[in-house]
């Protein structure tokens, strides 16, 4: 919402600055976007006198003009090509320097076919104000030379931009605006009066209403033997002023009036309406041209106004091509209409047609407003372009807009955070237009105005379908009661000053507060630092990839593809966040940066619902050092980070089994699960495979893990018992196991472990080895085992017995033998 | 005999200096007091000797004895430093090698940001709500008085999903705002509630200052005596904390969001010329606030007339900008991991407020 300062006058009679006014506007709700100075780009230019003017020595069409360009410049020569450049008149000068905004340059002092010239004689089409180009403008003879041009034009108006909130339909207007600041104390509202004129004949338009919900009312009146044309100066330049094409008469006076009180109007010509009666109804799958040249489909939902010849205007939101007004027209038809304002937002939603009707209707316009709104646009159409005014026709009636809200005054201290006094609370809600009608001790009950289509709505809930009937009947009355002091304490504040509340600490629940994360939050806080401990980059990426992405990482269900995708590429919710660390990968290699440790945690989407998943990814190679370095990333650092996030959240080694069976976008030979249990999957660890890397168009080696945080359980406080710190040395003994080739090392590991529960307190892994000192088809498994005695020193024959139960229990579960 | 004795001091006392290495060292030591060493010999003749004899040879030979064990002992510790530094010397190694180190990773500037109102919050006695980043309508926008013809809800703003396949047939939509976590826990628990709920949210927009999702953190203070005051103390108090600036200026300023009454935007004070938090005289808006409109509350069937409170909500993003200076929020969701090491934070740097941000 855009109005000048002199409009905000014309309502509010003030002597703030306009500082002042914005920080009112801002304080009140009624946010200051832009304050623009209307005079600041005609800033150089100002008011001269040419003294002499005479023909250019060696050019026909140019004068050289001797000009007084007043105190500060004085006398200075200027090479002018206008035909009027002549002796005696007053002129706009701009000095070297100026910028231009129409020609967009800036003077520069210099020779013109050799003739010095300092500066320019403008035009108001180069000043940006006119279409006047018959050369310089001329002033009146006795202007006096050297005053800024803007203030001696009146050009130094300021265009101040509000954001108006959805709410304050009623704001959408310079009256509105300046009602709120009158009662915020910047000013005095001026009243609003329209003049009546009386009708003198019988409109030869009338109205109809087939469509109610959509308009319950609708006034009109004809002019007849009006003369359009271009605006006067005055009206011209206060639209332009704030941003409006100046069209036609006619049509200014309803854009003045959308402005000056929020009241959208429209006009249609007479002798293009057929028929003598416009019906308000459904549109029927009509197309209708409408005024911004284009063609629109109205259905049975839309409002529409027809004559007998079809649709001509899309109500409340754009007429109709058919029947503007021209400059040919001599009848007008003023329409002045209520309609609902969810029908005009959803019409001019499904149109995707934006105007300041459309704007005003769907915020609320005030529904008390038609009858005087309609008499002030017949005055100004008859000020402007003369004739004579019909009576006034009309359809429906006045929808009953009178509602009642009461405020208990100690309310506003105890939601508000401010005892205001109830004196001055009634006092602000009168400057708001809310009038008393009773008033005691405790409370005032107050009418809501006609424009405040905010204050004491009817009440609608949509409440939380698991409560029972009786329940949502007695929330709505509780609602009902409560919400129109809700609405009055919030005008108190806003215009009281939310800055008067003083601020208060929340009382404390508790002496110390509780832990403010959740057990599972917590292990995302942890698998954070874990992850960026062991020298990966958190990254955060959008939970949206491509379809086809999707696809190749397992999972692309159209349940979970976006039905209005903001680019083709992101359309599918992601079955983890890999892919999103692949394609960044991608990008940091792309700028030479290929060896990258990347990791993010956050949600996996499938159609059972969305999983918290950590996912790592490590590109490249290992740094180069001496004697070492430079290796492509394998499986086993990916197993690294998914084994040490594992550990740190809790989870136990030996909970842990391995089984090689990861997803098809693993390498199939080099990837595999980490299990808790023998079903649960905790990870998925590997060199991505081959192909996906082929697909993704990536050229170097991955590897990655995807860890489950949600199915990590929650710790037990449980109270440990006291550690067994044997004072006995441990015994280590060596074992190398021959076993078949694809035996897994971890079942052999596994099997030594349990082979003695209460003396093995240690097994590990030592060698692997595969080649021409051990028989095809074969590995060698070395492992040291640690034996911890308990009471008493091991005998050799009980070491012996221990390595005996340990070989026979490898060799039943794997089939291993002892190397000998 | 004490010819003998002599020339064994002697030619031991020779063979010692001149031994270098501790087997030469050793077989003096074996040659002269080993078992059928020299002086070990000498010292067994005393037994046949007579007593006045035995008494005065006893006395040379045991003060031999003394001697030359000193004389061995001290030119064994000789030869044993000596070969140490030799080895020291033979050991010595280029110490300005570098040495590999486990690269340190960082956090995200946005995880840590959440980290830190965290922080802030918990100490004001909240805790952190959470909830599913794919709504209902009714959770996102109906509970919320954000009616059907709400600008909000046009597909230009809000991502829509098809409906969940076993589910009601609605389109679900991907959260706008995290409030569907707040609508959640109001049905969920009894008051007194004091939440905030941090967390991924998405709106249908692209450009240099909006990305098609960001991190919002709402909260929520329900209970029977919160006013305005308290929403404005408890804002303050998180603004200058999270920025460490206690004097930062605050103000609050009328507005409207369907599900708050009143409602406010809150602004803090900065110098638009240099960036500086706190400095200059400019307002930049940093959050959104209100009081809990009676709708919401009975659309989650609490009593408005018995129960009150306020509701707030902040880009995540944006105050992490703020306070770390970063320009550009679309660098946020890059990867780029120039970018990540210079803007990600040490995963030890301590993330409470008794240790400091």
């Amino acid at each position: 919402m855009k109005f000048t300062l002199s409009w905000l006058r014309d309502h509010l009679d003030t002597r703030a600055s306009v500082d002042e006014l914005c920080l009112a506007l801002n304080r009140i709700g009624l946010e200051v976007e832009s304050v623009e100075q209307l005079g600041a780009a005609l800033a150089p230019f100002r008011t001269a006198r040419v003294l002499q003017a005479v023909q250019h020595p060696n050019a026909d069409r140019l004068r050289v003009c001797q000009v007084d360009a007043g105190p500060g410049i004085g006398e200075v020569q200027v090479v002018c090509g206008a035909p009027n450049a002549r002796e005696g008149i007053s002129v706009i000068f701009a000095p070297p320097g100026a910028y231009v905004p129409g020609l967009d340059i800036t003077i520069k002092a210099g020779k013109i076919r050799g003739e010095t010239s300092n500066g320019m004689l403008c035009s108001l089409r180069e000043l940006g104000l006119g279409e006047d180009t018959d050369g310089i403008a001329e002033l009146p003879a006795d202007t006096l030379p050297g005053q800024s041009y803007a203030d001696f034009a009146n050009l130094d108006d300021t265009v101040i931009e509000i954001a108006v909130t959805p709410n304050r339909g009623d704001a959408l207007s310079v009256h509105g605006v300046a009602r709120d600041l009158a009662a915020a104390g910047v000013g005095t509202l001026k009243t609003f009066l329209a003049e009546t004129v009386e009708g003198v004949f019988a409109s030869p338009v009338e109205w109809a209403i087939s469509y109610p919900e959509a308009c319950p009312w609708v006034l009109g009146r004809t002019v007849r033997g009006v003369k359009n044309g271009p605006s006067p100066d005055w009206l011209r330049e206060k639209l332009e002023a704030i941003g409006l094409r100046s069209i036609s008469r006619l049509v200014d006076v309803t854009n003045l009036l959308s402005i000056d009180l929020g009241r959208p109007l429209h006009v249609f010509d007479v002798n293009r309406i057929k028929g003598g009666v416009l019906t308000v109804c459904r549109g029927g799958g009509e197309t209708i041209r409408a005024l911004d040249g284009r063609d629109y489909i109205v259905n049975s939902d839309d409002c529409v106004i027809a004559d007998g010849a079809g649709v001509q205007s899309i109500a409340g939101i754009m007429g109709g091509e058919a029947t503007e007004v021209t400059d040919a027209t001599t009848d007008v038809f003023i329409e002045c209409a209520i309609f609902d304002p969810v029908k005009i937002a959803l019409s001019g939603r499904r149109l995707g047609i934006h105007s300041d009707a459309r704007h005003r209707f769907e915020r609320g316009v005030d529904q008390a407003l038609p009858v005087a709104a309609l008499e002030a646009a017949t005055r100004l159409v008859i000020d402007l372009c003369g004739g004579e005014a019909s009576e006034v026709v009309s359809a429906g009636t006045q929808p009953e807009w009178r509602r009642e809200a009461s405020l208990r005054f100690r309310r506003v201290a105890e939601l508000g955070g401010l005892a205001v006094p109830p004196d001055e609370c009634v006092t602000i809600l009168g400057h708001l237009g809310f009038e008393t009608l009773r008033r005691d001790e405790d409370s005032v009950t107050v009418a809501v105005p006609s424009w405040r289509n905010d204050v004491a709505q009817p009440v609608l809930l949509d409440p939380d379908p698991g409560l029972s009937a009786e329940r949502q009947a007695e929330l709505v009355a509780k609602v009902a009661a409560i919400e129109p002091e809700c609405d009055l304490i919030e005008e108190i504040l806003r215009i009281k000053g939310l800055e008067n509340v003083a601020p208060v600490a929340l009382p404390a629940l508790s002496p110390v507060p509780a832990a403010a994360i959740s057990p599972a939050l917590g292990r995302v806080a942890r698998a954070r630092r874990v992850l960026a401990s062991r020298g990966l980059m958190e990254t955060i990426g959008f939970s949206f990839i491509s379809h086809e992405e999707a696809l190749r990482f397992g999972g692309a269900p159209e349940s979970l593809r976006l039905l209005n995708p903001i680019a083709a590429d992101l359309d599918q919710m992601r079955p983890s966040p890999l892919p999103g660390l692949l394609s960044a990968a991608k990008r940091n290699a792309a700028r030479g940066w290929p060896d990258v440790a990347l990791f993010e945690i956050g949600g996996a989407f499938d159609e059972s619902g969305q999983a918290t998943v950590a996912a790592a990814l490590r590109a490249g190679r290992t740094p180069r050092a001496p004697g070492g370095g430079g290796l492509p990333m394998t499986f086993a650092e990916a197993k690294a980070d998914a084994i040490d996030l594992a550990l740190s959240l809790g989870v136990a080694a030996e909970a842990l089994t391995t089984t090689a069976d990861a997803p098809s976008y693993y390498h199939p030979g080099r990837s595999g699960a980490l299990r808790l249990g023998p079903k649960a999957v905790l990870a998925w660890f590997g060199e991505l495979h081959p192909s996906v890397l082929k697909e993704a168009g990536v050229d170097f080696p991955v590897t990655a893990c995807e860890v489950f945080l949600d199915r990590i359980a929650d710790p037990k406080r449980r109270r440990k018992n006291a550690p067994a710190l044997s004072p006995l040395q441990p015994v280590r003994r060596d074992f190398a196991f021959l076993a078949d080739k694809e035996t897994a090392v971890e079942s052999v590991l596994r099997a030594v472990r349990g082979a003695e529960r209460n003396l093995i307190v240690g097994v590990s892994l030592f060698d692997v080895y595969e080649g021409p000192k051990v028989q095809e088809g074969s590995k060698s498994v070395g492992v040291e085992v640690t034996l911890q005695p308990r009471d008493a020193s091991l005998t050799d024959a009980e070491i012996e017995a221990v390595a005996a139960r340990i070989v026979a229990a490898v060799a039943k579960a794997t089939g291993a033998t002892l190397r000998s | 005999m004490s010819d003998d004795v002599d020339t064994l001091r002697q030619e031991c006392l020779a063979a010692l200096s001149a031994a270098s290495n501790v087997r030469d060292w050793d077989a003096v030591r074996v040659g002269v007091l080993g078992k059928s060493g020299r002086l070990t010999e000498l010292l067994k003749q005393l037994g046949r000797m007579d007593p006045e004899a035995r008494k005065a040879a006893g006395v040379r030979l045991n003060k031999l004895r003394d001697e030359l064990g000193k004389a061995i002992e001290a030119r064994g510790q000789e030869i044993e430093a000596e070969a140490l530094n030799a080895r020291l010397a033979e050991e010595r190694v280029d110490v300005s090698l570098p040495v590999e180190l486990t690269e340190r990773g960082g956090v995200h500037p946005v995880s840590r940001a959440i980290e830190e109102i965290t922080a802030i919050f918990g100490a004001m006695g909240f805790s952190v709500a959470e909830g599913p980043e794919i709504e209902t309508d009714w959770h996102n926008f109906s509970a919320l008085n954000t009616p059907a013809h709400h600008a909000a809800r046009t597909d230009q703003d809000t991502f829509y999903l098809p409906p969940s396949p076993g589910g009601p047939n609605v389109e679900r939509v991907l959260r706008t705002q995290t409030s569907g976590v707040q609508i959640r826990t109001m049905l969920g628990q009894k008051p007194p509630i004091r939440i905030i709920a941090p967390g991924r949210t998405y709106r249908a927009d692209h450009d240099a200052t909006h990305s098609p999702m960001f991190h919002q953190c709402e909260g929520l203070v329900i209970d029977r005596e919160i006013t305005l005051g308290h929403l404005k103390g408890c804002l303050i108090e998180f603004l200058r904390v999270f920025f460490g600036k206690p004097n930062l200026p605050v103000r609050f300023r009328a507005s409207y969001f369907p599900f708050t009454e009143p409602s406010m935007e809150v602004d803090i004070g900065w110098s638009r010329a240099t960036g500086e938090i706190g400095e200059g005289e400019d307002w930049l808006e940093v959050l959104g606030s209100g009081m809990v409109h009676p709708r919401v509350l009975a659309n989650c069937g609490l009593d408005p007339s018995e129960w009150q409170g306020f509701a707030f909500g902040m880009g995540v993003e944006r105050l992490a900008m703020l306070k770390n200076g970063i320009p550009d929020l679309r660098s946020f969701y890059e990867s780029d991991v120039r970018w990540l090491r210079h803007y990600g934070v040490d995963p030890l740097a301590p993330a409470m407020l008794h240790e400091g941000f």
